[in-house]
């Protein structure tokens, strides 16, 4: 069965006919080309898929495209300014080595700005815990959890 | 001019197109009119194939082709070779039976590959691979190695299911120096088999061109050189000319993305046969079945000592289990990068190892993070502490008894340590784990309810792999030097490449940072390229840290000739005489005078040769070296965990891990501190998470990620790294290599605070709040 799905990825409306049963990951790798949300497993457990749904941390391999009919899709290619600058949690992951292979990476930075928006400040323990649907084979969470608290603490005061 | 690179915190170039989602990984690359291909697996551990229909699937829709094991024979598509050739306790090599590509009348273990369906989407390629009918007469599995000798035979080569029986040391003397030892401490224990898990799984892309009559495989792969010669050369008949291998952006290796794996070999044989692009992605379930696995030993270990503690000699007896197939190097990992690393940080004077290694219906087994050196760090570590627990001795007085203190140091199972200082690294970390105050924080734990342990591991690893006639005199199939190439541009800027691989590990930083501060240039001016045949003259890849040493070393000699040629030319443009000319941080001057070349004048000379030594010096600025270690490199360290065990649930909880560890000179302390917590997060989850387990029909019980707990970020501390620094004697730089050392120390360290925070002599890896908790029930 084809159905008609349409949403805005990154600021833009999208839309194309895609059998029911596609995932949101696979539209938005296959259909749109947007390669930087990826695939680590079959289970829902490393979150490397992880995107923005009308604002909230979800992860794409979890849901069909249907589902998102009419949201607001962002993923890791829409975080950075237009003109190619890193957002605030970009760089702090670029700052502290918060990634290796990258395979992780726009999962974990999709997850940590919606964490950051309600913990501006937050403690090694609290990012702990919030990671806990994000894994790394890499880094051993270290310099993730570093970036994390940096990125938070940089969001907070650049909104002043 | 420019500050030192070499030794700077330097971010990475790589990680922009990271962290805006624009790396490109394999499954990432789209080609023109790709079709798609799912495999058919086997359900069974251990069956004959009566039959394989795949009509049904022939016509479902979207399918372009499937292919059996049938179709492979016919077009006399090879099995996978092994790289390393051991020969056992009679002098018999090793038994080597055929991996078929896909299964050939009988499947071997669970995952393996028994057909392959193509088709338009790859949707489409599962649904009829569902259609795909086997007909299995199953048998029974052999799954428990130590039971695999008595078993029926898995591969008609191989009756008692034994790969070979190989030892090392001097049996006799071993023995002899146990009758006369005052203690002997005994363990018996497994290294738990584990599964790579590098969160890209594997995929791999071929096209074939017949304009070019040229394939292109794009894999995710540690060694594209490597995966190009053993398909052309052993698997499909190819010119290597014929065949270029792309390993782009790769989401970690850790072992498993070395060897060649047959969905690498299908998909580029099919790609001729149809005529477009075949790709192939794995589902992490078919990770966990088909990418090779690692560790699995069962071991007895003895160490005799005398009464002062002094160790007198070592026997060790290990089964090996290598799983269903010879996966690319799994015979040299029990056996060559295992039993050579028993001496340790040691001077026991003898030493005496046997491996039995055997096949069962289980995954193939092979390298993965430290290969060999965790499993060998582990019996000497676990022995050494229990050694000191049993003498009542402080477990570091017992190693500083035996630290050898005097290099270059011959062991007694055939390495030669060029330098090293253990002292050093255990100061270090005793300092910053702040030891001295650890019974003060025991008696604190203990009125929460919680044990308090302590455990040590000063581990030794052999790295920069490899000498190449060493090798080879130890079975080894092909060389181990690594290649790289500089081309100075015309402008004075500098691309470099190189026959390592980087999954992670920054080679386009550290390489670069090389380069530049060889040269005298700015990072800017430097790029660094990997990972495609096309480009590369050659390499052997990325695998047992070896890329800084040997691969960073062939960089350090192109470098050398580079500024061989410059002084040559800056002396025709200086007028001066070649013998004058000196290099100096990116200008070529005339000693002792204020004249001098800078280094983009001289490239620039080089491309445009007007003025220039046409009749005695070619023109361009290019040049590439091999470069063949002669050791192996030595990195050692100390590490101290400290735990806590929950009284009334047995869960542990790290609540310090410290690591000192000696890589030699150390290029970019970020990098390499990233290397260490990422190998001791590794080494932590085989010690507390990761156990991957078979039932008695070889079905695998963990085979998902909520099965199988690979370490979250609430699993692992914050550690505590440092490093100190006893150059390499033996190559330019003094590295020694870094990415292994937190896997191959952490196990032992963990387990050794465990058994302390309980006071008894073992518990099984990985300790698992069940496992620790019976462990304390048992105990009382």
């Amino acid at each position: 069965m084809t159905v008609k799905v349409s949403m805005k990825v990154n600021g833009k409306p999208v839309s194309a006919d895609v059998e029911a049963r596609t995932l949101l990951v696979t539209f938005i790798r296959e259909n749109l080309r947007l390669t930087g949300t990826h695939v680590g497993c079959d289970t829902a457990q490393c979150g490397a898929c992880t995107v923005h749904m009308n604002g909230r941390a979800i992860k794409s391999c979890s849901i069909v495209a249907m589902q998102a009919e009419g949201a607001d899709i962002l993923t890791i290619e829409g975080v950075a300014k237009p003109d190619g600058t890193l957002h605030p949690m970009q760089a702090a992951f670029k700052e502290n080595h918060g990634l290796q292979c990258g395979f992780c990476t726009p999962g974990m930075v999709m997850n940590a700005l919606d964490f950051a928006k309600s913990h501006p400040s937050p403690s090694e323990q609290e990012v702990r815990e919030s990671l806990e649907g994000n894994l790394c084979r890499c880094t051993g969470y270290h310099n993730i959890v570093k970036s994390i608290m940096a990125g938070a603490r940089a969001m907070a005061a650049s909104k002043g | 001019m420019n500050a030192p690179l070499i030794g700077a915190r330097i971010q990475r170039k790589e990680d922009y197109r990271f962290l805006t989602g624009a790396g490109q990984y394999t499954d990432d690359v789209a080609l023109p009119n790709q079709a798609h291909a799912a495999f058919v697996r086997s359900p069974h551990a251990h069956a004959n194939i009566r039959k394989v229909s795949v009509d049904k699937a022939r016509k479902a829709p979207g399918v372009i082709a499937v292919y059996t094991g049938a179709e492979l024979a016919a077009a006399k598509v090879g099995g996978l070779p092994c790289g390393w050739l051991i020969t056992d306790v009679k002098g018999q090599p090793m038994k080597e039976p055929p991996y078929p590509v896909l299964a050939q009348g009988k499947v071997r273990h669970v995952g393996e590959r028994v057909a392959v369906v193509i088709a338009e989407t790859a949707a489409q390629a599962r649904d009829a691979a569902e259609l795909v009918e086997v007909d299995y007469q199953t048998l029974p599995a052999v799954v428990d190695p130590k039971k695999a000798s008595a078993s029926k035979p898995i591969h008609d080569i191989a009756p008692d299911n034994t790969c070979y029986v190989w030892a090392l040391g001097d049996k006799n003397a071993v023995d002899a120096a146990f009758a006369k030892a005052a203690h002997v401490t005994k363990l018996d224990f497994v290294n738990n088999r584990l599964v790579p898990n590098a969160i890209e799984p594997r995929s791999a892309n071929a096209t074939y061109s017949r304009a070019e009559d040229g394939y292109t495989l794009y894999v995710a792969s540690q060694n594209p050189h490597v995966e190009r010669l053993l398909m052309t050369a052993f698997v499909l008949g190819l010119p290597e000319s014929k065949v270029r291998v792309v390993a782009p952006d790769v989401g970690g290796g850790f072992g498993s993305k070395i060897y060649l794996y047959p969905e690498d070999v299908v998909v580029t044989w099919a790609a001729k046969l149809l005529n477009r692009p075949v790709k192939w992605t794995a589902d992490r379930s078919e990770s966990f079945v088909s990418d090779a696995h690692g560790r699995d030993h069962v071991t007895s270990a003895e160490l005799a000592l005398d009464q002062d503690g002094k160790f007198l000699a070592m026997r060790v007896r290990t089964t090996a289990n290598l799983g269903a197939y010879l996966s690319t190097f799994a015979s040299c990992i029990p056996t060559i990068l295992y039993a050579t690393l028993l001496a340790g940080q040691y001077t026991t004077p003898v030493i005496y190892c046997e491996v039995t290694a055997v096949f069962t219906n289980t995954t193939p087994v092979d390298a993965y993070r430290g290969a060999g050196r965790p499993e060998a760090t582990y019996v000497v570590e676990r022995l050494v502490e229990t050694a000191a627990r049993e003498m009542k001795m402080d477990p570091v007085e017992i190693r500083r008894r035996n630290f050898i203190r005097s290099f270059p140091y011959q062991t007694p199972v055939a390495l030669n340590y060029d330098t090293g200082n253990y002292e050093a690294t255990l100061d270090a970390a005793m300092k910053m784990a702040d030891v001295k105050n650890f019974k003060s924080r025991k008696e604190e734990s203990m009125r929460r309810g919680k044990y308090r342990g302590l455990g040590y591991a000063c581990y030794i690893e052999a790295c920069g792999i490899a000498p190449s006639n060493v090798a080879g005199s130890l079975g080894a199939r092909a060389g181990l030097f690594e290649a790289g190439e500089v081309r100075v541009h015309p402008t004075g800027t500098v691309t470099v490449f190189t026959g390592s691989h980087s999954h992670g590990q920054g080679h386009e930083t550290s390489f670069a940072q090389v380069v530049a501060d060889r040269l005298g240039l700015s990072m800017e001016q430097v790029e660094i390229v990997h990972g495609d045949t096309s480009k590369i003259l050659f390499g052997m890849g990325t695998y047992g840290s070896r890329s800084i040493a040997v691969g960073g070393t062939a960089i350090v000699k192109a470098l050398d000739k580079i500024v061989a040629k410059g002084k040559k030319i800056a002396a025709h443009l200086l007028e001066a005489s070649e013998a004058d000319i000196e290099y100096d941080r990116g200008e070529f001057k005339v000693a002792g005078t204020d004249k001098k070349k800078m280094f983009g004048e001289v490239a620039f000379a080089a491309y445009v040769p007007h003025n220039y030594p046409l009749d005695k010096l070619e023109p361009g600025l290019n040049e590439n070296a091999f470069y063949d270690p002669t050791n192996f490199t030595f990195p050692a360290g100390s590490y101290v965990c400290e735990v806590e065990v929950d009284r009334d649930t047995g869960e542990t909880q790290i609540v310090a891990f410290t690591a000192v560890d000696d890589f030699g000179k150390v290029i970019n302390p970020m990098i390499v501190e990233g290397q260490v917590h990422g190998g001791l997060a590794q080494g932590i989850g085989q010690a507390l998470t990761e156990g991957c387990a078979y039932d008695a029909s070889g079905q695998l019980l963990t085979g998902s990620l909520a099965d199988y707990c690979i370490p979250r970020a609430a699993d692992v501390p914050l550690f505590k790294v440092d490093t100190r620094e006893t150059p390499c004697t033996h190559n330019p730089l003094g590295v020694k290599g870094c990415g292994e050392a937190g896997a191959i120390g952490a196990p032992a360290a963990v387990m050794n605070a465990i058994t302390d925070a309980l006071g008894v002599k073992d518990v099984a890896m990985p300790a698992t709040a069940q496992t620790v908790w019976r462990s304390m029930h048992k105990a009382a």
